[in-house]
């Protein structure tokens, strides 16, 4: 999509999971994080290493049935599901510029298809089947001015990401240093 | 308002009201269990060609039918609106924007009409859908309710004592049905599709995985789904009878597994099925012969009671009026509403 755009391999979930739980070490609130991909690329995996890194202790699941989560970590986390969103009026009826405002930091899944309602400062995250059963190419662009502003930091990460191990959450002291 | 007179016996026509998902259904029922009418108008064809429920769509859709449905379920039941005593509406989880069309008219309804409104959580009127059948149930017993949004096994102790045992860690049971469907290009719902192509297939021929049956009572289906999806790509002239079936196969041996498991652990009298999952042919037949290689009773809903209904709505409703009384005019929805 344009040069700033940074691509990594993830060998597997656990490798997904490190990416998140590395970007989530750097955002803040309103932040918005769109991910993008086919079934079964790790979507949801995504979601619960970036969740589990924000401090969220409870269960993260698929939102696709409820549509909007939110859980409690060091910041809220709204984790959005647009996959049964098949045109933009549904969109816009999820309130998602005032989940935005309300200082949380949003992660939407099947981001693409409601991509035109949303502000243009996002982390759009595409996720692709590799070669073998378990490869997701992944495509990091940071778009906006904040998230570019960011774009050393992401570079760094996702370059530490094949031998990473996924990282714990983050104790209160941790969290704190952010 | 609090100051609405009530009162509860067992002639109590409660007229329940269901709007969380796909199903707009009103019903009236007496004294819990007995079921004068139940009028259910699905919305699934308006979202075949989405591949899922809408929202939006959904909500419309509820503020359309809504009063029709009610009124026929008065002229079903052959009441008049003078003769209802209660009004109850499913008030969470669901959809918040099709909840909210349920919840307004039932509190409308309550005040025009002088009676007490009961806000009823959608996922104890599933488990309830057993009692309305089975009223002579015996506690405790182990429910496993399956759906498109949830997946968990429920300890039901007594009326209204309920213990979540465990649930899904990522995707619901009904969901991976639906997304696996629409992945092999079968349309939705993916249920009662994969449940039928399943029939003609071999649930041996290929060796999917058993996710999480070292985990006592949880579930995941996330990686199910991404083994169907990585066989299809690398074995695109499958036979799909077979993909069904051995999909299927999957997760019904996880599920029994485990509903037998928590049977086990509480000395469950019986072991129940909710939800709409609950209608697929296979769970159904291996939760019977699992019943009868432990000795406890099983119980089968009505394939009209696995999906969503108003006359569990009105069930519920009339146990928890009894027990607790009215709910507050005042309160909301709750689309994230758990059990327990």
């Amino acid at each position: 999509m344009s040069n700033l755009a940074i691509t990594m391999m993830s060998r597997g979930p656990a490798d997904t999971q490190a990416l998140a739980g590395g970007i989530a070490q750097f955002v803040v609130g309103g932040d918005l994080i769109l991910l993008s991909g086919e079934l079964g690329t790790g979507k949801t995996a995504f979601s619960q290493g970036f969740g589990a890194a924000l401090g969220v202790t409870g269960r993260i699941t698929s939102p696709t049935f409820i549509l909007v989560q939110t859980y409690e970590g060091r910041i809220p986390m709204h984790h959005v599901d647009a996959y049964r969103l098949e045109n933009i009026e549904e969109a816009v009826d999820l309130g998602l510029p005032e989940l935005l405002d309300g200082g949380g930091v949003t992660v939407v899944e099947w981001g693409e298809r409601i991509r035109s309602t949303l502000p243009v400062d996002l982390l759009d995250i595409r996720l692709e089947y590799g070669d073998r059963d378990n490869d997701r190419r992944v495509e990091i662009t940071p778009v906006g001015r904040s998230w570019i502003e960011r774009v050393d930091r992401l570079k760094t990460l996702a370059s530490s990401i094949p031998e990473a191990e996924v990282p714990p959450a983050p104790t209160e002291e941790e969290a704190k240093d952010d | 308002m609090s100051d609405i007179p009530w009162s509860v016996d067992e002639s109590t026509r409660v007229l329940g009201i269901e709007t969380s998902c796909d199903e707009t259904a009103a019903a009236v029922v007496t004294g819990g269990t007995n079921v004068l009418s139940s009028v259910v108008n699905s919305q699934v064809d308006i979202h075949a060609r989405y591949g899922g429920v809408v929202p939006e769509i959904a909500s419309r859709g509820h503020l359309d039918t809504l009063n029709p449905v009610v009124a026929q379920a008065l002229v079903e039941a052959g009441v008049d609106e003078s003769e209802i005593g209660a009004v109850a509406a499913t008030c969470g989880p669901g959809l918040v924007g099709s909840l909210l069309v349920g919840v307004a008219s039932a509190k409308a309804l309550s005040l025009v009409w002088g009676v007490p409104y009961v806000g009823v959580n959608h996922l104890e009127s599933h488990l309830y859908a057993a009692f309305l059948e089975e009223p002579d149930l015996e506690f405790p017993l182990v429910v496993l309710l399956v759906s498109g949004g949830h997946t968990m096994l429920v300890a039901v102790h007594g009326h209204g004592r309920y213990e979540v045992m465990g649930g899904t860690l990522d995707d619901a049971a009904g969901e991976a049905f639906d997304k696996v469907a629409r992945f092999m290009g079968l349309g939705y719902p993916g249920g009662p599709i994969i449940d039928e192509l399943a029939m003609t297939g071999d649930p041996e021929a290929i060796k999917f995985p058993r996710a999480m049956l070292d985990r006592d009572y949880d579930f995941s289906f996330s990686g199910l789904k991404t083994a169907v999806i990585n066989y299809l790509r690398a074995n695109p002239d499958a036979n799909a009878a077979d993909v069904a079936a051995s999909f299927q196969a999957a997760v019904v041996d996880v599920l029994i597994i485990k509903t037998r498991r928590a049977a086990r652990a509480i000395e469950a009298r019986a072991m129940c099925l909710a939800g709409g999952v609950a209608a697929n042919s296979s769970l159904r037949e291996h939760l019977l012969d699992a019943c009868m290689a432990d000795g406890v009773r099983g119980f089968l809903p009505s394939r009209s009671m696995c999906t969503d209904n108003a006359a569990m709505v009105a069930s519920v409703a009339w146990y928890n009026l009894r027990q607790t009384g009215p709910t507050s005019l005042a309160s909301g929805v709750n689309p994230g509403l758990s059990l327990g």
